[in-house]
């Protein structure tokens, strides 16, 4: 076991772990933070996404070995400080961007990190964006649609496809 | 996944120390390495992560080539290189999907050289050098066939320096499950003629197409492949398309390459 040291949504968290402890498995077994969804076994759903020194990465794909000493993201830190809902959370609400909820932990970080570098993405690039990122409730139009409410367009004459 | 243990060296002559040890791996980005553990298909008694040596971070230019540190990850690639090389920094925008380029590096893809990877056929087209913990290797030296190249056991890819081409693109038709090339081809105009390099189709894995190249260096048009064709001998023939298939699409995107070069 070798002990780990990093900064979680602001607070400095350590813990000992295996070599093959995962950065997933850190978070939701040693920690109980269980925002963070593993959803496949093989890198492709993005349910695991959280920010690792602000960028976004599959947390599943990491060990948590790899993530000593560094700042960490996770949904559990993105509500406003007051507990609301954030404006990414929130649009996800008011467009039903979300259906059973599996993913979207993913998907809003995802989006925290896609509206980071690009503040007013178009469809295209929302959509691109989310490659890396499964809903098996095919709800991707109006996950969409929320992304783009989240960064502040006008999202009333987008159609569904 | 098996048990092992994992060391973070700060420096490549750590981590080539670290190697010297038979059961052990290196682990780059892990966007290959990570998902192969969880099924169980190795099982190193020690993985030795190359992300934190400082030293093999980074991009350059000087003398018309661009260094990529073999630890770059492909995001740095695809936002800090589009200046100099556009058509390597639009490769590296489109390989697996966002957070994989956040974490998979650049030195990683040339050392595993997965039949169907991007980088190898940017390597290979660009006369690319590889440069490892002791040597540079050209990169028509360097691709051996399927996962296979010209790296001894724990020697590690520092850094490639690519050429400039006067004009270059890669097109890629993508595997839309994972991303990879089902076939991609990239193609590399210098002053002293074409290089064309093709991944995903061959059971060689990535190689040239040099009778492409030949007549693209007579006349860089898509027009001067009319004539070509690409045998299916030897190509991947899987569930996601025929060899048939592969080699109908190699011309496709050569073509479309060459259209598209800048």
């Amino acid at each position: 076991m070798t002990k780990v040291t990093m900064t979680i949504n602001g607070k400095e968290v350590s813990g000992d772990v295996e070599g093959r402890t995962l950065l997933s498995s850190f978070l939701r077994e040693d920690l109980r933070m269980t925002g963070t969804h593993i959803g496949c076994d093989t890198s492709q759903c993005g349910a695991c996404t959280v920010h690792v020194n602000g960028k976004a990465v599959k947390s599943c794909t990491m060990f948590a070995a790899e993530a000593e000493g560094a700042q960490v993201s996770t949904i559990e830190g993105q509500a406003n400080a007051d507990g609301s809902l954030n404006v990414i959370q929130q649009a996800f609400q008011d467009h039903h961007g979300l259906q059973c909820g599996f993913c979207t932990p993913g998907m809003v970080m995802t989006t925290a990190a896609l509206l980071k570098i690009n503040p007013k993405p178009s469809e295209q690039e929302v959509r691109e964006h989310l490659e890396g990122n499964i809903c098996r409730c095919t709800g991707y139009h109006n996950i969409v649609k929320a992304i783009l409410a989240a960064s502040g367009q006008d999202v009333s004459t987008i159609a569904a496809e | 996944m098996y048990a092992f243990d994992i060391e973070r060296p700060a420096t490549v002559a750590d981590a080539v120390a670290a190697l010297a040890n038979e059961d052990a791996q290196a682990l780059g980005g892990g966007q290959t390495l990570i998902p192969t553990l969880k099924a169980r298909l190795a099982s190193p008694e020690k993985l030795i992560s190359l992300t934190g040596i400082a030293e093999m971070q980074g991009i350059s230019s000087q003398d018309g080539t661009l260094r990529i540190g073999g630890g770059t990850n492909h995001a740095t690639v695809a936002s800090e290189t589009g200046a100099i090389y556009p058509a390597l920094a639009e490769l590296a925008s489109h390989i697996g999907d966002p957070a994989v380029r956040n974490r998979g590096t650049i030195g990683g893809s040339i050392a595993n050289n997965d039949p169907a990877a991007c980088y190898p056929a940017a390597a290979l087209a660009s006369g690319a050098t590889i440069t490892t913990n002791n040597r540079d290797i050209a990169a028509d030296d360097y691709f051996q066939g399927m996962f296979t190249t010209a790296l001894d056991e724990g020697e590690i890819v520092t850094a490639v320096t690519f050429p400039i081409p006067e004009k270059a693109h890669y097109e890629k038709f993508v595997q839309p499950a994972s991303r990879f090339a089902l076939v991609g081809v990239y193609v590399a105009k210098f002053a002293d003629g074409v290089r064309v390099a093709v991944t995903g189709a061959s059971n060689e894995g990535v190689h040239r197409w040099t009778e492409a190249e030949d007549a693209l260096s007579a006349n860089f048009s898509a027009d001067a492949l009319a004539d070509l064709t690409v045998s299916a001998d030897d190509l991947i023939s899987d569930l996601h398309g025929s060899a048939e298939y592969r080699a109908h699409l190699v011309k496709v995107m050569t073509g479309r390459a060459v259209s598209k070069a800048k």
